[in-house]
């Protein structure tokens, strides 16, 4: 039966309720993603995206009450984040932490050998590094530095961006990765996702702008509301966003601000 | 996976091992004047040192325990033997062999050289690398570079040892400094001439040739004018010790424009106490530098310090400890500013596991008149694990109302969110803590020599498996 769970999806979310402490904060998410598709999530500060994020990732600070998760053919809700790592799951998280001491380049490999159950040689590794880092225009001196201490706010961002470009995902969440950047930096961050996009692989984006959705052109658009998706669309969703705000869609559910 | 995956904790793995020594005479327990004067023959002392150790017996007997810092109270010192001169012929019939296979495998795994595995084992008193060390040892002779263990120091040099023995720590000091007054035995004795900078570190090595080492050892470095030298002390492996206390003490002398570091790394075996007194004295802008690691034993009380006679004299304290179940490691420094424009730092940093303690106890004092003088304190303290404890007891005493003084304290547990962090990136949870303690630990490493740095990470490695998993 199990394989029906998931109905063949990569993704496949169905049912999903959870919050953090006692607060419920999602109250019903349905949603599947598959290889080759951009999915964007939209939605008011506070609605439940990055919760959405964190429990698809498994952050132990968050529960589930009800509902199931299936990545890849794995029910992920018992799962650990590393077990969810190595699945091919990566979330680009809105507020990355910052870990003194240990180097952008030591942490980096020991990331990849063990997602990709690995060991390559530190050499080997440096280019790999070095390549995705210029893709990414950043500086080498970043290899070396503690991972995201003291980066700038889009230097954080960039920073994700060289972890999923050096992990190679299946499924690459990425959790208002556009807020902070300038204007350079975006359109170099998306190139970079579109540049690792393949058949293969999923993007689930967070992101309460349109600009970032012109490069990564997503086939579905949803809004989310209160911990619940209301509204699914293409990218023309995005755009009457961008126009008239939220009130139109609370007052088309029924809800107040 | 490759080397780096641990293996199962198992929170009762000790790291200690007892070899069944064969003595060449070992004293009852307890302590008595006669020991002490039997123990001043046996090493053919001059009289005015019999009289010290007298004195530290006196000193000893009245003094009362401390009754702050770490619970003493276990400790019996009748119980305690105080003189050991173990036999090496006779040890010498024991062979690799002999030895248990899991302190082999920790050996192995902290990385130890075969040679000294075989001395740390019991089974050879010195290192195969006696040759390297005669060739660097050729090299300081000829430049008037003094470095004996403490006993062939005062048989050899009688009159610096005597013109410097207590003079820091005098056997009055405290009452764990009496007690290594009067039954002190093995230590370093070193003197550098006026302006040689000796290139490498000097490493205790012969120092654990010592009848007795470790026990109760006796250090005395002065290092002349413009002289410099890095001294290291100490290995990662565990240091059995077939009493429970450890009381070493050890006094530095930094004259004019000197520069002396002075570097510790010491694990001992879950049973013991550690308590050590160090002092220096750092005369015009000479530098002294305390780097002291502390790890195991059931107590550590440890708190390094300068006094700052000259003027311009600088201080860094580096302190780290790292306590696991029921080891409490009450570290820290002091820095007294006796003279203007001296300058100290203090880093101190703590890793307390599951069911440890760390305190971290420090004085800066700076005397009225002493203009200008800075100070920098810094103490993180990591906790790991729901019954980690850590404390700080920062005192200030500052009498001059030109200082600078700049105190920094954290305390953090283990982030949850940086471990999610670090899993959702693919690192065990086990890798993951290990990254966040080596972070944290990043740049004291950085101040070690490569291979005692190696040997540090390893060892952190292994503290870390009882609380880990
Ligand atoms: N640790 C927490 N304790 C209590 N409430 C929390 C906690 N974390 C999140 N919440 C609440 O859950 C709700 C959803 O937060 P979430 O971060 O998922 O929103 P979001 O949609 O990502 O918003 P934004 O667009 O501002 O990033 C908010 O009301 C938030 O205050
Ligand atoms: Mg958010």
């Amino acid at each position: 039966m199990s394989d029906t769970k998931h109905n063949g999806n990569m993704l496949e979310i169905k049912g999903l309720k959870g919050g953090v402490e006692d607060t419920p904060i999602l109250r019903g998410i349905d949603l599947s993603v598959n290889g080759g598709e951009v999915h964007a999530i939209m939605g008011p500060n506070g609605s439940g995206k990055s919760t959405l994020a964190n429990i698809l990732m498994g952050n132990p600070r968050f529960h589930i009450s009800e509902g199931e998760m299936y990545f890849r053919g794995e029910l992920l809700n018992e799962l650990e984040p590393d077990e969810r790592a190595r699945l091919g799951l990566f979330l680009a998280f809105q507020y990355p932490s910052e870990i003194p001491g240990v180097s952008m380049d030591k942490f980096l490999r020991d990331a990849y050998n063990s997602v990709k159950q690995d060991s390559v040689s530190v050499g080997k590794f440096a280019k790999k590094l070095r390549k995705k880092m210029d893709d990414l225009e950043m500086d080498e001196s970043f290899a070396s530095r503690y991972l995201n201490e003291g980066f700038s706010g889009g230097e954080k961002k960039r920073s994700e961006m060289l972890q999923m470009a050096v992990l190679e995902p299946k499924l690459a969440v990425l959790d208002e990765t556009d807020s902070g950047l300038d204007i350079d930096a975006l359109r170099i961050v998306a190139e970079s996702v579109n540049k690792l996009k393949n058949p293969e692989m999923g993007v689930l984006v967070i992101t309460h702008y349109q600009r970032i959705l012109q490069y990564l052109e997503p086939d579905y658009v949803y809004i989310m509301l209160q911990g619940r998706i209301v509204e699914k669309g293409g990218p023309e969703l995005a755009e009457k966003l961008e126009d008239k705000g939220y009130d139109w869609i609370r007052e088309k559910v029924g809800l107040e601000g | 996976m490759s080397d780096t995956q641990l293996k199962p904790a198992n929170q009762d793995y000790e790291y200690g091992w007892h070899s069944e020594h064969r003595y060449k005479f070992k004293a009852p327990p307890g302590l008595t004047e006669d020991l002490i004067k039997d123990i001043s023959k046996r090493k053919e002392e001059p009289e005015w040192m019999l009289e010290k150790r007298l004195e530290g017996f006196r000193e000893f007997m009245q003094k009362p325990m401390p009754t702050w810092g770490a619970d003493l109270s276990a400790i019996d010192f009748n119980e305690i033997i105080y003189y050991l001169q173990p036999d090496y012929q006779k040890n010498k019939n024991q062979t690799w062999d002999d030895v248990p296979d899991d302190l082999k495998e920790t050996f192995e795994r902290i990385g130890i050289p075969e040679a000294e595995r075989k001395f740390l084992a019991g089974v050879s008193n010195q290192f195969d690398s006696e040759s390297v060390y005669s060739k660097l040892k050729g090299a300081w002779e000829e430049k008037g570079v003094l470095f004996f263990d403490m006993d062939t120091g005062l048989k050899e040099h009688p009159d610096i040892v005597k013109e410097y023995f207590g003079t820091l720590i005098p056997a009055s000091d405290n009452k764990f400094a009496a007690l290594n007054t009067a039954v002190w035995s093995g230590g370093s004795f070193i003197y550098v001439p006026p302006g040689v900078k000796v290139g490498l570190p000097l490493q205790a090595y012969f120092r654990i040739n010592a009848e007795n080492a470790g026990q109760f050892e006796r250090t005395l470095i002065i290092v002349d004018k413009d002289a410099e030298v890095h001294y290291i002390e100490g290995c990662t492996s565990p240091s059995y010790s077939t009493n429970a206390l450890h009381s070493a003490v050890v006094e530095l002398i930094a004259h004019e424009g000197a520069t002396l570091r002075y570097t510790t790394l010491q694990n001992w075996y879950s049973s013991v106490y550690n308590l050590v007194t160090k002092r220096s004295k750092a005369e015009k802008n000479a530098r002294v530098e305390w780097i002291d690691y502390n790890g195991g034993s059931k107590a550590t009380m440890k708190y390094p310090s300068v006094y700052l006679a000259g003027e311009g004299a600088h201080a860094e304290i580096v302190s780290i400890a790292t306590a696991n179940k029921d080891q409490h490691q009450d570290t820290g420094g002091k820095a007294i500013h006796a003279a203007p424009n001296t300058t100290s730092k203090v880093t101190a940093k703590s890793i307390s596991f599951d069911g440890g303690r760390t305190s971290y106890r420090g004085l800066i004092k700076v005397y009225p008149g002493m203009e200008n003088c800075k100070s920098d304190i810094e103490c993180d303290a990591l906790m790991m694990g729901p019954n980690a404890e850590s404390d700080t007891y920062p005192y200030m005493e500052i009498e001059d109302d030109t200082a600078q003084i700049e105190h920094e304290a954290t305390v953090s547990k283990i982030g949850e969110e940086q471990l999610f962090y670090l899993m959702s990136r693919g690192l065990t949870e086990e890798q993951a803590k290990r990254t966040i303690v080596h972070g944290f630990l990043d740049e004291f490493e950085r101040t070690l020599p490569m291979e005692y740095a190696v040997e540090f990470n390893r060892l952190v490695d292994l503290q870390m498996e009882g609380s880990v998993g």
